[in-house]
Parts: C-alpha cells; structure tokens; sequence
C-alpha cells in the first residue's frame, strides 16, 4: 500500500515540475505541520514522562512534591503490598479473559469469513453493539444481572465481563487475517489429502497466528487497563486500576507509579521490537522482489 | 453490519468467491454466541426490567421487586437533567477538541510521513503510547500537573493570566481537557488510516485544475477522510459521555462537574438504587443510539454502518 502510492508520488513528481504547485501544501509553511507534530507528541507525553518520573521520588507521605532520585520505589516494589496484590490480581484476570476471548473470537472470525450461514447479520450486530455500548452501560447491566441471578462478585465476575467486552476486538482484529488468507493454500493441503485437522493446525493456524497474537495483546491490554467495567463487577476484589481509583483520594504510593511504568516500558519494548522484525523482513522482501 | 465504521483501520480484504454452508460454521460460530448472549444481550434486557422495578414493601435498602414503575424514567430525568446535559455537552466539546488537534496530526504522520516507514512507523507508537500507562494514571498525573500548586497554575498566576485564587482543576474546563486527553488516540488513529490510503493524484488534480491548496484540501482531501472522521468521532464521543474518571472529585472534576457515568456509578455502588442506575443507563444508550443515527445521516456515511 504505503510502498505503491510512494512509487506512484515518485513517479508523478518526476513528471511535475516545480515544487511551488505541490498540492499537498496546506498553506502552513514547509515546516508548520512537523513543528506542530513534534509539540503535540511532547503533549501526549506529559503525563506518560510525569508518570515515570514520579516512580523515582523520594517519598515521605505523598508522592505530590519531587524530593529527589531514588531507585528504592523499584527496588522494593511490593513493599506496599496491596499494590502488589492487585497487579498480580490483574494480571490472572487479564491472561484468563485474553484466553477465553482469543479462543471464542477467532473462531467467530474464521465462520464469518469462511462460511454461510443464518442470522449473519444478527450475529455481526452481536458483535458490534458491545464495543457501540458505553462501558458504563456495560458494566451496570451485568452487575444488575448478577445481582439478579444471585452471583457473588468477585475475580470470577471480572474475568467473566472482560471476556465479554475483549471478543468483539478479537473478531475484528483476526478476521482481516482470515480475510486476506489464500484459499488456495488449504486446498493444496487437502490435495495431499492431509486430514481437516491436519490442514487446520499445519496451514490454517500458523498462517492466522501473527493475527491471533495480536489480537490477544489488544484483549490483554484492553482487560489490564479496564477499571469501569470492572469497578460494576469487582465486589471486594481490587485489580490494579481499581486499587488507583481508591487510593486517588488519600494519595498514590509511588510503587503503583512503579509497576505502571514497567508496563509502559515493556509494552514499548515489544512494540518496538514488533516494528524492527517488520522492517527486517520488508527488507528481506524487498531483495527478493 | 456495522463493523465499517470501526475496522476501518484495517483495510477490508476481498472476500472469498465461496463460502460454503457447513455444520462446522455451527460449532465455531455458537460458543461466542452463546457467551455474548449470556453475558452481553440477557444483562441488557435485565438492566432494562431493573429500570422498572419498585422497592420491596417492608424491605431493606437495595430491595427491589419487579413492577411495571415507569415512573422511574420521569423521575431519574428530572432529578438528573443537569446531570445528562452536562455529559452530552463535555463529550460533544472534547470530541471537536480532539478532532482540531488530531486532524493536523494524522494528515503529517499518514501523508507527509508516508515516505518516511521508519519514521511513521515511530509516530504511531507515540500517538499510541497512552495506551500503555493505566488510564487512571495518567489522569492523575494531569491533575498533579494542573494542581494549584503545580506548574501550569503557578506560571499562569505569574503570567498574571489566571486571578489569584482561581484553580483549574475541578473545573468543567479540566474535566473536558481530560476528556480530550484521553481519547485523542481513539480520534487520531482511523483519521491516520483514512488519510494513509488518500491517493494523492487526486490531491495533484486539484491542483492541476488550478484549485487552490485550500480549496483542494477542502473539495478533495477532507471528503476523502470523512470515513475515519465519522469513525474518530463516534470512538470518542461515545466512551466519553459514559465516562466518569475524568469528572470524579479524586480526578479532574468536583461535584459540580458531575456526569451521567458519575451519577450511574453512585446511585448503583453506594446508593444501592438499582432501579434509577438502570434507568439512567437506558436513557444514555438511547439518547446515544438516537445522536448517533442523526449524525450518520448527516454526515452522509450511510454505507459506512
């Protein structure tokens, strides 16, 4: 895509001569987008740097006032143990719903691709209203549910609404891979008479994994970071947003800075990682070709 | 159905010549099914019922039975008009805020970058990079920042900007910055998609029929990312009406800044009002469902939904 209107700007530019009736020009100066670009990242940084600067204070009672550099905060993370607590909470809620919604999901995906069948445009509109909903509406509803049917609120309840909201993102996200998947690929396999299965776990799957992962990163992500939805379900459970939502009013201890900026930098990292392995293998591609 | 409107970002593929009729679509299809009619549409519907329920005689706070009380929506709507206002006002001035701020901002990374991979590439993630810190911290963190002992304050009083004693946050001024904050990423992303795929010989032609830079940004451009506007908008207005972090007195806001997600959450965790939380949610998702069918048509992307 990027790489096809790029030859065909190169292509065009050649053609036109001078850059005085460039039409993509806006009227800003050369330069007015980039600058405004680079304050509006520094903008969205704000906070995030705010953040992680405030995991390295020296702390008294509150973590308002900067006080100085430590690295104590890190060190001794799970001094403040409820922090510690509700992470490790979110994280058991967040990899059971990313299991359960990755395996609902992508199944939901490959049938709508791949198959014909009734009630195709209720079933789409079952996907699509729970990410239309406001989280609020969402999470109320269940909580009125479980109230009704007598469910005691607790993890359970929260994997089980995270599930719920994650599946429609995993529908979405992998069925742009099934979509884009060669048939003709699985039918080799069936020529060489392997077995549907075989054809499924040898062919099928490992070509929707990249998909799947990704998918599974945004459920993670999507669940980790819930705390409306969540909040409606908990009962006495504390996730790790939940635990910020009640220690907001009497002060954050800087070891919940500690561990969000942890998450920060690991996502970032994978993120990054993600994007070098994409470029080594455009790359790759781009010698072949 | 609808999907359009929310997958733009991944360009829809061409779908296969034949989909066949299977019973395996059956078994792939019907746990997922089943499991957002358990817990997406059956919750629904009981929210709906809750909405109309009355307290039990002789029962205790947080008894309810079932009774056709109707009532309950004249009541939640007169008690909380301000309330429902109020949201549908923030959330309607921080989605054209977001939309000011993400326009410029998605047309540098999705037309001026496209040269540049690597470069756009590193753009994206830091558009996305909210993402990864928790959403109720970084909104801390801005209240720390706007805090009257923070930095933005004390600059303004020195600028003699701000009167002495006046603050910013618990204002509606905070609660809507926040907003804005904190779906931008949902606003500036699907623009990014659409303006990535705008072939620019149309832009060119503009300019070629001697049109102005404006006039062709305006005729050709704009048009052509009208999709991911009408997605940035919906994926910001939508969360930001429910949405109650920002306006709760512990974040940006104060009691007087109150939205409706504000008043759903105390009526049903604290007050144990289950009836009027139900019936105040019912009236959000109408109110949105009807705002937002209005505003499709109006924009003219029917197709897209």
């Amino acid at each position: 895509m990027t790489v096809q209107a790029g030859t065909a700007i190169a292509e065009t530019a050649k053609a036109t001569p001078p850059a005085s009736r460039r039409p993509f020009r806006l009227g800003v100066g050369k330069w007015g987008l980039g600058v405004y670009a680079v304050l509006a990242f520094v903008f969205l940084l704000i906070p995030i740097a705010y953040t992680i600067v405030f995991s390295f204070n020296q702390v008294r009672r509150t973590n308002i006032a900067w006080r100085g550099f430590t690295l104590d905060n890190w060190i001794n993370v799970c001094d403040q143990q409820e922090v510690c607590e509700a992470f490790g909470n979110s994280v058991l809620v967040a990899v059971i719903a990313t299991l359960l919604a990755t395996a609902l999901g992508t199944a939901m995906a490959i049938a709508l691709v791949r198959y014909r069948f009734r009630f195709r445009a209720a079933t789409t509109l079952l996907l699509f209203l729970p990410m239309a909903t406001p989280e609020v509406v969402l999470g109320a509803g269940l909580a009125a549910q479980f109230l009704t049917a007598g469910v005691a609120k607790g993890l359970l309840t929260i994997i089980l609404a995270h599930t719920m909201f994650c599946i429609s993102f995993v529908v979405v996200t992998v069925r742009a891979r099934v979509a884009s998947l060669d048939p003709a690929l699985e039918e080799a396999g069936r020529d060489l008479y392997a077995s549907p299965a075989q054809v499924f776990w040898r062919i099928t799957f490992p070509l929707l994994l990249p998909g799947i992962i990704a998918a599974a990163l945004l459920s993670f992500a999507l669940s980790f970071d819930d705390f409306i939805i969540t909040n409606f379900n908990s009962g006495a459970a504390v996730t790790f947003p939940k635990y910020v939502y009640t220690a907001a009013s009497r002060g954050i201890p800087a070891q919940a800075n500690v561990i969000a900026s942890a998450v920060f930098f690991i996502a970032i990292i994978g993120v990054v990682l993600s994007q070098v392995a994409a470029g080594i293998r455009r790359k790759r591609l781009g010698q072949n070709a | 159905m609808a999907f359009g409107a929310f997958s733009s970002s991944t360009p829809v593929a061409t779908e296969p010549a034949v989909r066949r009729r299977s019973p395996i679509a059956l078994f792939l299809l019907l746990p997922g099914a089943l499991y957002l009619s358990l817990f997406f549409l059956v919750p629904f519907v009981s929210l709906i019922l809750t909405s109309f329920q009355a307290p039990r005689e002789f029962g205790d706070i947080g008894q309810y039975d079932y009774a056709f009380k109707w009532e309950n929506y004249v009541t939640v709507i007169q008690t909380y008009l301000p309330h429902i206002l109020r949201s549908f006002g923030y959330a309607a001035i921080a989605t054209v805020l977001a939309l000011l701020f993400s326009y410029p901002l998605a047309y540098f990374i999705g037309v001026k970058l496209r040269r540049f991979p690597l470069w756009q590439a590193l753009a994206l993630t830091l558009v996305i990079a909210p993402f990864f810190i928790s959403f109720l911290l970084r909104t801390l963190a801005w209240k720390q920042i706007l805090s009257d002992e923070g930095p933005v304050v004390s600059a303004l009083n020195a600028l003699t900007i701000l009167p002495e004693g006046a603050h910013i946050t618990g204002t509606a001024g905070s609660v809507i910055f926040g907003l804005t904050y904190n779906f931008i990423p949902f606003m500036t992303l699907p623009i990014y998609a659409s303006l990535e795929r705008l072939d620019l010989r149309y832009v060119e032609a503009g300019g070629d029929l001697y049109a102005s830079p404006t006039s062709t940004f305006l005729r050709v451009t704009v048009p052509l990312s009208l999709p991911g506007v009408v997605s940035g908008t919906l994926l910001t207005f939508i969360p930001a009406s429910g949405d109650y972090i920002n306006a709760s007195s512990s974040f940006l806001g104060a009691p007087d800044t109150a939205m409706i997600g504000n008043v759903i959450e105390a009526n049903f965790l604290q007050l144990q009002n289950y009836p009027a939380a139900a019936a105040l949610s019912i009236v959000l998702m109408a109110v949105i469902l009807v705002l937002v069918a209005i505003y499709v048509k109006r924009s003219g992307t029917e197709d897209l939904l």
